[in-house]
């Protein structure tokens, strides 16, 4: 084939308006964020000592250390579906974690010396199925707005997902948790996040090639 | 021509091809692939591969991924990183990983008033035929024998809207078939 001939067919598929990948990109966190809202009002229900526990550092504090870690993962997901930007600073995204062990550490110093207790908390296996589940819906939908991008690194771009992704999906499972304790956090949020942001990061490094 | 306001005149052409300029779309595309066959020419007998079917391989690449390009950045460094992951995954599929740098790329990709402006190449042709008949007759109807969209439409007795969304498929397959094939 002539590459004149080529060109020809891609003017005339020119047509249609070009959506940027970064607008493309947040109508796909939205969509998902509200299908996830949807999903919580559903299937379940905020704690019932909400209004209590806004006024504690603890449970404020676990919304601060989920909404860092997907602020900082969506901070760099345009970049990193874009062929020459590469992945952005990844040094951002240490951001949540530290808050994470910084709280642990205050917590062990502090706290009374109950600290299994609270590592093991009452609802580990709810965080661990829960937090996937209300973080499937973003991810999908991040995912499938990044088959559009053109990532210089594929496995990558997928692992933000993940951490936008589960970010979100913490933030609302934050809301009906009842344990508050850092430890609890560490452990368990962080093995659900993680779980989330592997399985992206695999899903990426063969569906995000182009 | 100099390369800074060779740079800008791209970044417009593409700005006024985002917004449906078809001529301009046509001039970019042209500009980019002789320039992409004089920057391509070594990297691609490196990697074992005619010129030719890399610079189309870039140009649908380019075209499907038009929406990571950000309007007003230049163009070079964007048409690099793209000509840059087909070399680099040529090279992958052979099983070799060379250093493919974007900025001996882009210092190479300017426009070329004496490059060939023409060049024939074959791996899209065979995944052409390979295209349900319908796909294959639009495409064949639009970039061979020049028809635009509505007059395909009107040969083929169909909708312009089916003849586009036809096309448009058939580019997105032939893109991932190059992907996959070699």
């Amino acid at each position: 084939m002539r590459t004149e001939a080529l060109i020809r067919a891609l003017v005339a598929d020119n047509k249609r308006p070009v959506v940027p990948i970064s607008r493309m990109l947040l109508m796909a966190v939205l969509s998902g964020m509200a299908f996830s809202a949807v999903l919580f009002g559903i299937t379940l229900h905020v704690r019932t000592d909400i209004w209590k526990a806004i006024g504690t550092v603890r449970f404020d504090f676990k919304l601060v250390v989920t909404l860092t870690l997907a602020v900082t993962a969506a901070m760099g997901l345009p970049r990193s579906a874009r062929p020459q930007d590469g992945n952005g600073s990844p040094w951002t995204l240490a951001a949540s974690p530290l808050l994470v062990a910084l709280a642990v550490a205050v917590d062990l110093l502090m706290g009374p010396h109950e600290w299994l207790r609270r590592l093991i908390g009452q609802n580990a296996l709810h965080c661990l199925l829960l937090i996937p589940m209300l973080s499937l819906a973003p991810a999908i939908a991040l995912l499938l707005a990044l088959r559009s991008g053109a990532p210089l690194n594929p496995k990558a771009a997928g692992a933000r997902a993940g951490l936008l992704a589960s970010g979100l999906g913490a933030t609302l499972y934050a809301l009906t948790c009842p344990d508050d304790s850092p430890l609890f956090i560490a452990t368990w949020y962080t093995m659900a996040t993680g779980t989330v942001t592997a399985l992206c990061a695999y899903i990426g490094r063969y569906a995000l090639r182009w | 021509m100099d390369q800074v306001s060779d740079e800008a005149r791209w970044t417009t052409m593409l700005e006024l091809a985002l917004d449906g300029d078809a001529s301009a779309y046509q001039n970019l595309l042209q500009g980019l692939a002789s320039a992409l066959r004089t920057a391509l020419r070594s990297r691609a007998r490196r990697a074992g591969l005619d010129n030719e079917d890399v610079v189309q391989e870039v140009l649908l690449a380019l075209h499907m991924k038009r929406s990571t390009w950000v309007r007003g950045t230049p163009v070079a460094p964007w048409v690099a990183a793209i000509a840059r992951n087909k070399i680099v995954d040529a090279h992958r599929r052979r099983g070799s990983r060379p250093e493919v740098s974007i900025e001996n790329i882009v210092e190479t990709l300017q426009t070329d008033d004496d490059g060939d402006t023409v060049g024939e190449a074959h791996d899209l042709e065979r995944l052409l035929a390979k295209l349900p008949a319908k796909q294959r007759l639009i495409v064949s109807e639009i970039s061979l024998q020049g028809y635009t969209a509505l007059e395909t439409a009107r040969r083929l007795n169909m909708s312009e809207v089916a003849v586009r969304v036809s096309l448009h498929r058939s580019l997105k397959r032939l893109s991932a078939a190059l992907r996959g094939s070699r």
